[in-house]
């Protein structure tokens, strides 16, 4: 750190550092850490056992402590904390902070380095974790000199949670930890140099309120941010899109921000979206983009992407407009001000929608909302996966319910027959899709809501990924259920080799798995198994109705394919919409080398 | 917005001012080279030691859309406190500074130190087989004395980058009141 300029100031207290570490994570307001001990760390894990301020969850693995803290800063709005050691603590950490990173999750994570004198020396359990971590977090720092620790400690906090969240590593010698040091409380801290634009630029306001006016075929296509900026962003997003009354779509990472059930919401949009959702931003004339960031598995082939259209594009990230897609009417800000912003024009301007028109593109989309491409057909006794998750569904609907989900075929036919009512019900990897996310974040989702009902919507691949999780889950009685759809196959990977490689299904085969009640009984949970479609509706009761974890393995048939899809390469309007689609539209030779 | 519809490259010339913290430059770098921008030439320096505060000039070429995508990606660093395109703000000067050690004999010496005058290049050491000429002035004109020197004998060239800062009197950047010169 260097000096910079301030006036002298008063400390609020000299301690430890590891004191000052715990100091400032009470005044934070932060109630839990998920976190695995190591040498380098000792020191603060010795303050924490004395002076038990903050509620230590122990996981099994670190990729696991940053993805419980993803899943309880996603379902509370708060900063999630992670507390690690050098070394493999710190680079086992790495693909959770990506993650973050990438979906905009508000992470701390407190990683311990060797002492400073021996930094560079390859000493034992040393990785150069801000070198490693750089450019997998929003920002890092390496405390070096323990008067900036207190300082660092906060600025921290508000770096995570601030403009577009994400994580931040703060890297803590070993001496550092044991030195004396100053604690300054946060409103006694230095200068924090980051300032992020919340408002929107009042003129590009109006301009984008006067387009969104004059629309003959609009669309609303929310996003994450929507869910990042907190609840009062997704009211206000209701209260726009039902106040102009046109049709709306929600990226995966936005879904809740609008209620599924809303007449004006459309679906999901995207590579597994509605047809009507694809449709209707392939169609527009004018699309209204707040926090979301026309990620290619939304947008499809780029020069076929919305050609008609008039875009606005709300971020709070700068750098997320004009990325990929060039727009009209760029606004940095935070979507709840902006959007606030916006319905205060639109009011004050007294506009109204041009009903003539918005009738007609209404009927435009009912006709193609009348494809119902979500249909699917549960015969026999093979149970369908579809309806494996809208049974699900239909059974947890009116409780207090939590969604989260591992990454794969599981996770889109979630998203498509999981219906979300409110924000920050639903977690999942979206920008990284990481296997293993969904049972971690699960824990933390339900050491936030004890009393909730918490469910993991998982594949048998995805869960083994992080499996031993299920100790941390057993230690601290988490009710966690774990509703495993399983077909035996790494499904989408399975699906992509049918649809682009001929067939030949390499590697994709889930052999050997466990029994996965037996593993269930191992741990310390409860098992269930539905083997018929006339088992399913009775293990989710019993799931549901269990006071322990569950591991549900639900046999799924192997085979199914997630529709509707867009081919990697494609645009909005060469969906398929079933498996009859396939022959004809085969991949194109410039699709397959998207992922 | 035109600039952004452009698909040609273009030769931007970017002024970044940061805190002047350890691995700064590494997040400017990692940025550039994590995303796939080009890095022409790149010079830092302390700017402004009462604050902390370094200024970065970063030469880079693209279309406009990855020219404002990197402008943007530059402004979102936390210790980055402010950019500047000096490409597009206004006109601007861009000034180089090379040390060329050329080691020749005979004619070619005297040739040496006659082009060394015109193009005001210092000849700052010596020996009766060599000289080292500093030379200062647009990366156009120091190319143009490397290519004559490389003609007139052996040649070894060190180039410090491209420092820029915009005609006129309005301060872009401007430094505290307090002294502004570090210790070095």
């Amino acid at each position: 750190m260097t000096p910079r300029m301030s006036q002298p100031r008063k400390s609020d207290g000299r301690m430890t550092g590891a004191a000052v570490i715990l100091k400032a994570l009470q005044d934070q307001g932060v109630e839990v850490v998920f976190g695995y001990p190591g040498g380098a760390v000792l020191p603060i894990y010795d303050e924490l056992f004395k002076t038990n301020a903050v509620r230590h969850i122990l996981v099994r693995h670190e990729q696991a402590a940053v993805h419980a803290a993803e899943g309880y800063a996603r379902s509370t709005g708060k900063v999630g904390v992670v507390l690690v050691t050098s070394g493999p603590g710190a680079t086992n950490a790495v693909t959770g902070l990506t993650d973050a990173l990438m979906d905009s999750i508000p992470i701390v994570c407190l990683t311990g380095q060797v002492p400073t004198h021996l930094i560079g020396n390859d000493a034992f359990q040393e990785a150069d974790t801000t070198g490693i971590t750089r450019p997998c977090t929003k920002h890092n720092y390496l405390v070096k000199n323990s008067d900036d620790l207190a300082d660092v400690m906060h600025e921290a906090f508000f770096v995570a949670a601030n403009g577009r969240p994400g994580p931040v590593v703060v890297d803590l010698p070993k001496d550092i930890q044991f030195a004396e040091a100053p604690y300054y409380a946060p409103g006694n801290t230095r200068r924090c140099t980051y300032k992020p634009q919340v408002h929107g630029d009042r003129a590009k306001l109006e301009e984008a309120v006067a387009l969104i006016a004059k629309a003959k075929r609009p669309i609303f296509y929310g996003g994450g941010g929507l869910i990042n900026s907190g609840p009062r962003a997704s009211m206000l997003f209701c209260e726009f899109v039902r106040m102009t009354g046109y049709p709306a779509t929600l990226t995966l990472m936005g879904l809740g921000a609008l209620p599924a059930s809303d007449r004006h919401f459309v679906g999901m949009l995207g590579m597994h979206g509605t047809y009507e959702a694809n449709l209707a931003m392939h169609g527009a004339d004018v699309m209204v983009n707040i926090g979301a960031r026309f990620d290619d598995r939304v947008t499809g082939r780029l020069d076929a992407f919305a050609p008609d259209a008039k875009k606005i594009h709300v971020d709070i990230d700068q750098s997320s407009i004009n990325k990929n897609v060039y727009v009209d009417v760029p606004i940095v800000g935070d979507a709840a001000t902006v959007l606030e912003a916006m319905i205060g024009i639109w009011k004050e301007k007294k506009y109204q929608p041009n009903t003539k028109a918005l009738a007609e593109w209404w009927s435009r989309i009912d006709v193609w909302r009348g494809q119902n491409c979500l249909a699917f057909k549960q015969e026999g006794q093979i149970i369908k996966p579809q309806h494996a998750i809208q049974r699900l569904f239909e059974k947890t609907r009116d409780r207090d319910v939590y969604i989260t989900t591992e990454v794969g075929q599981h996770q889109m036919w979630a998203a498509q027959y999981f219906g979300f009512e409110e924000p920050h019900r639903w977690m999942t990897s979206g920008g990284l899709g990481t296997m293993g996310y969904g049972l971690p974040s699960a824990m933390g989702v339900q050491v936030a809501h004890p009393d909730s009902l918490v469910i993991d919507i998982a594949g048998e691949a995805s869960i083994l990924m992080n499996i031993q999780e299920l100790s941390t889950i057993c230690q601290y009685k988490l009710p966690v259920k774990v509703f495993i759809v399983n077909n035996q196959w790494m499904g989408m990977v399975r699906q992509w080799q049918e649809l682009n490689h001929g067939g030949r299904y390499s590697e994709s085969y889930s052999d050997s798995l466990p029994d996965f009640t037996k593993l269930a009984d191992a741990f310390g949970g409860v098992g269930l198994v539905a083997e018929t479609a006339d088992d399913l509706d009775d293990v989710i009761d019993e799931m549901i109705n269990t006071d322990r974890f569950v591991l549900a393995d639900i046999r799924v048939k192997k085979d199914e394919n997630c529709f509707p899809m867009i081919p990697s390469g494609a645009a909005h309007n060469e969906m398929l919409l079933g498996p009859n689609d396939e022959a004809e539209r085969a991949t194109a030779k410039s699709g397959m080398v998207l992922v | 917005m035109n600039s952004m519809n452009d698909t040609t490259e273009q030769r931007h010339t970017i002024a970044v001012l940061v805190d002047n913290e350890p691995g700064v430059l590494a997040r400017v770098i990692g940025l550039f080279s994590g995303r796939g921008y080009n890095i022409e030439s790149l010079t830092v320096s302390e700017v402004d030691t009462a604050q902390g505060l370094s200024r970065i000039t970063v030469v880079t070429s693209g279309t406009g859309m990855v020219i404002e995508q990197i402008k943007a990606q530059l402004a979102r660093l936390v210790p980055v406190h402010d950019v500047c395109d000096l490409s597009t703000e206004g006109p601007h000067l861009e000034r180089e500074l090379a040390l060329i050690k050329v080691s020749n004999t005979g004619e070619n010496r005297i040739e040496a130190l006659r082009l060394a005058d015109m193009f005001r290049a210092r000849a700052i050491d010596s020996t009766l087989r060599s000289f080292v000429f500093e030379v200062t002035g647009s990366p156009r004109k120091i190319n143009a004395f490397i290519d004559l020197m490389v003609a007139l004998g052996d040649v070894e060239i060190c180039r410090g980058g491209v420092v820029a800062i915009a005609r006129g009197a309005d301060l872009n950047m401007p430094v505290s009141a307090n002294e502004t010169s570090g210790e070095g």
